[in-house]
């Protein structure tokens, strides 16, 4: 799967429209609104300052919130002897009766299915175990993909080939492939273990990823200095190189998270993923597939929330390899925009 | 050279056993193959489950069990090459020649159609990076990256294949169906091409006439009941083709240029009637022989028209006449729909929805080909989705990367035009990053193939994959995983000679 990438950051437009203007100028303007932006800011709070000035990523950041609270909040939470009521008066096993044929209703908006099943209720239930599945799997791949870069990158040789042979070897498996026999394996221990086995599987993208960054901060000074000031290797590893990698990480989680969304209810779709009667948002569908022409509506909504939450936490993404980039200057364009229409107001902007 | 190649190779055979490795032992964990034996009520089912015990040899370990599996395809070297049999005794090099067809097709249909529009939408964007179009794109394509396949083909399957069809049954688009998707033409077009507001008036108005026109047309004649392009319009969208070609390939001030595209549009249709008498009497390859055939004469009349540049005459010309070659391909297909709507296994309901093929339909080349589009469409359109977005999403970084180096300031300052600078600096450079993608993406693309399959109910690798997990059907799966893992492994060897052809700084000295 290709992740979409968003990384143009050089100011194209001074070059490709303004060939006659004076690049020097509108540089020079713009580099001293970025030091005065920066100056006398930690790198985290300039990461955070850029992310949110990403309209895009802001929004999704409070409809994934909104998402997640809806989902929690109206059926309530049921899981490792937690058990706490939520506002909504239906719950995702019981039946009751039906209404008008099942048609959504004031009393039932998202409609029954032909038994009575309330399917907001079954589609807060599924939201609550895919996005419970998204965080488990997208730590778990994150957390093994780090480690088998880090080593690979870092020691390099003969454990690198090997790592990384290893990593080709899953990667020609096709990801939906090696997670649907796994999960017609594991899906009967339940939807926890199956989050788990799916972040056994995605983690191959972050590892490689992860090896090329390391492989590069390795020959930086400081770690020659760590390691004549007498540093263990671990040290220098958790210390000193994955702090500086924690951007491609971060970046490269959210889209390990939006794959397992998509993955989850792929391999749930196709009936190798979460078993009845526990529900995912890809099960959910599974289970309606019969009842489209009768029933379409019990289609649309779980649909609808995988694409909200994947759409949501792809735009995150985007929004945290922006704010990542040092290189970057799309929240300053606009900045620099108005002050080059000071000096220059005849200045159209034109396509 | 040659001992990179050969590197890689190993490296790749290597890759692809400890691969094999895996999914076999997994496969074998994933579940009990004698299931339904044990379940079933037959009276010889003690004898039934030794047999199949013995026969795949269940009573060995799985991880040993594999070198078995190995064996039947290392004697591949002494001409008794065997994956084996599955579960119902059907031998399984059987079964995988008859799914890989329909599969490479969807895949090949899907993997060109996105790449080329996906580039296409990419290469746009970036040209007019942060206008409403390159937003409306991006958000767009994000939300195609997002999609869940088998929601879409199942969306698709309902809202454009049946709902289609009952539209041919009762042929009447309403009026104000009309004017919106007249509006909304015109405000995609507005948006596409921009400029100052009165070209984006001039735009708005013209495409929502034009859109308003050719639908009121569709919707006056019944066009989908008996589509026909005919001679004139083919004419005219050849005379379109040919000037659009050259404005990309070599610009309009290029006169000899122009003037090759216009005399292979006017040949093209000059040969329009002489195609009809013999179209049926054609066969595939006699079609694709002729498709380059007519590439051939194109690149002829502009190797004689020969001009500044005379290979650019000789691109221009060899391009036009695929386009118009397509052109009369498509007349012709069309002009057998009515045939292939009418009879009496179609039934008027032409979208298929279900299985790769209608069976027990026979007809001419033309007949099949309108069978095999019909039934391509749905399951292409909802997995070229998917990876369009990543296309898009890549081209675009890549050309708003490549117009920021040096050599593109080069080739302004020597006073190149905008078309030379884009299409023979930035664009050709843009696209050596995007073989790696591909190479990737076909792993993704047999993915979804499964899930699309699966919906559309073809019976064809995803099937394969589905029935053979369903079962514990191991050899099954490993006829499954040989192809598609063969597949993945060269693309993947392909995509790193690519590179290191297309690019001169990367070497490959090993």
């Amino acid at each position: 799967m290709i992740p979409p990438s968003d990384p143009e950051r050089q100011n194209i437009e001074e070059t490709t429209h303004f060939p006659e203007t004076s690049e020097d100028d509108v540089e020079q303007v713009e580099n001293a609104i970025e030091l005065k932006e920066v100056e006398g800011i930690s790198q985290t709070r300039l990461v955070l300052r850029r992310f949110v000035r990403h309209k895009a990523a802001m929004i999704s950041l409070f409809v994934f919130l909104g998402v997640v609270g809806l989902a929690f909040s109206s059926i309530g939470i049921d899981a490792m002897g937690i058990k706490t009521p939520g506002w909504w008066q239906f719950n995702s096993v019981a039946i009751y009766d039906l209404l008008d044929g099942g048609v959504p209703s004031a009393t039932h908006p998202f409609g029954q299915d032909e038994v009575g099943h309330d399917i907001f209720a079954q589609v807060m239930r599924g939201t609550q175990q895919s996005l419970m599945i998204v965080f488990v799997a997208g730590i778990v791949a994150t957390l093994l993909g780090v480690l088998v870069g880090s080593i690979a990158g870092f020691f390099r040789g003969r454990i690198d080939q090997l790592l990384m042979r290893f990593t080709d070897a899953i990667i020609i498996i096709p990801v939906l492939v090696i997670t649907a026999v796994l999960g017609s394996t594991f899906n009967r221990s339940g939807s926890f273990v199956l989050a788990i086995v799916l972040g056994l599987v995605l983690w191959t993208g972050m590892s490689r990823l992860v090896r090329g960054d390391v492989l590069s901060l390795r020959e930086r000074e400081y770690v020659d200095a760590a390691r004549v000031a007498g540093a263990s290797n671990s040290r220098i590893i958790f210390r000193h190189i994955l702090p500086n990698a924690i951007g491609v990480i971060i970046v490269n989680a959210t889209l390990v998270m939006s794959a397992t969304i998509l993955t989850e209810a792929a391999v749930s779709f196709l009936g190798f993923g979460v078993q009845f009667p526990d529900v995912s948002l890809g099960s959910l569908i599974h289970n309606f597939q019969t009842a489209f022409n009768t029933r379409p509506w019990l289609f649309w909504w779980p649909g609808l929330f995988i694409i909200i939450i994947a759409l949501t936490i792809n735009f995150i993404g985007d929004g945290l390899r922006d704010a990542f980039d040092p290189r970057q200057k799309r929240g300053l364009n606009r900045v620099a925009r108005k002050q080059r229409t000071v000096v220059r107001p005849a200045e159209e902007v034109g396509a | 050279m040659l001992t990179f190649l050969v590197r890689r190779l190993l490296a790749s055979l290597v890759v692809l056993l400890v691969a094999s490795y895996i999914v076999y032992v997994l496969t074998a964990y994933s579940g009990d193959p004698l299931e339904d034996l044990r379940q079933s009520t037959a009276r010889n089912k003690e004898y039934l489950m030794q047999q199949r015990t013995e026969k795949f040899n269940l009573d060995v370990p799985p991880p040993l069990r594999y070198f078995i599996w190995l064996s039947g395809l290392l004697r591949g070297f002494i001409g008794q090459f065997t994956l084996g049999e599955n579960i119902l005794g059907q031998a399984v090099t059987d079964q995988v020649a008859a799914a890989i067809g329909m599969t490479l097709q969807l895949i090949t249909a899907s993997l060109v159609l996105a790449v080329f529009i996906g580039i296409t939408i990419g290469i746009t964007t970036a040209l007019r990076q942060y206008s409403t179009y390159d937003y409306s794109a991006t958000f767009l394509s994000f939300l195609f990256f997002s999609l869940p396949s088998f929601w879409v083909a199942v969306m698709l399957k309902q809202y454009v294949g049946i709902a289609f069809n009952d539209y041919l049954e009762d042929p009447v688009i309403p009026p104000l169906v009309i004017v919106g998707v007249a509006l909304v033409a015109g405000l995609v077009w507005m948006v596409i091409i921009g400029g100052p507001v009165r070209r984006r008036l001039i735009v708005f108005a013209s495409a929502t006439l034009a859109t308003g026109a050719v639908f009121t047309f569709i919707a006056l004649t019944d066009w989908f009941n008996d589509p026909s392009l005919g001679i004139v319009v083919i004419a005219l969208l050849g005379a379109g083709v040919a000037v659009l070609v050259t404005a990309l390939v070599a610009g309009l001030r290029n006169r000899k240029a122009l003037y090759t595209s216009l005399v292979v549009a006017l040949v093209g249709v000059a040969l329009y009637y002489p195609f009809q008498l013999i179209s049926l009497s054609l066969t595939l390859w006699s079609v694709i022989a002729l498709g380059v055939l007519a590439i051939v004469v194109g690149v002829v009349i502009g190797w004689l028209f020969a001009g500044p540049d005379r290979d650019q005459s000789m691109r221009a010309g060899g391009i036009t006449a695929l386009f118009v070659g397509l052109l009369v391909l498509l007349d012709r297909f069309m002009q057998s729909w009515d045939i292939y709507v009418g009879s009496g296994t179609i039934n008027g309901r032409p979208i298929g929805t279900v299985g790769s093929a209608t069976p027990g339909l026979t007809g001419s080349f033309w007949i099949e080909g309108i069978d095999t589009f019909t039934h391509l469409l749905l399951p292409t359109a909802g997995l070229m989705l998917i990876s369009l977005a990543g296309y898009s999403r890549y081209s675009r970084a890549s050309l708003l990367e490549v117009m920021n180096q040096d050599y593109i300031r080069t080739a302004r300052a020597k006073g190149l035009t905008e078309r030379t600078v884009v299409v023979r600096h930035a664009f050709r450079n843009a696209l050596i990053p995007l073989t790696t993608i591909v190479a990737f993406d076909v792993g993704g693309l047999i993915g979804g193939a499964v899930i699309t399959e699966n919906v559309f109910g073809w019976s064809g690798m995803g099937k394969l994959f589905v029935d053979a997990l369903t079962t514990v059907d191991v050899n099954q799966m490993m006829g499954f995983f040989l192809v598609t893992g063969v597949v993945a492994i060269t693309f993947n060897l392909l995509a790193d000679l690519a590179y290191s052809a297309l690019d001169p700084r990367i070497r490959v000295n090993s």
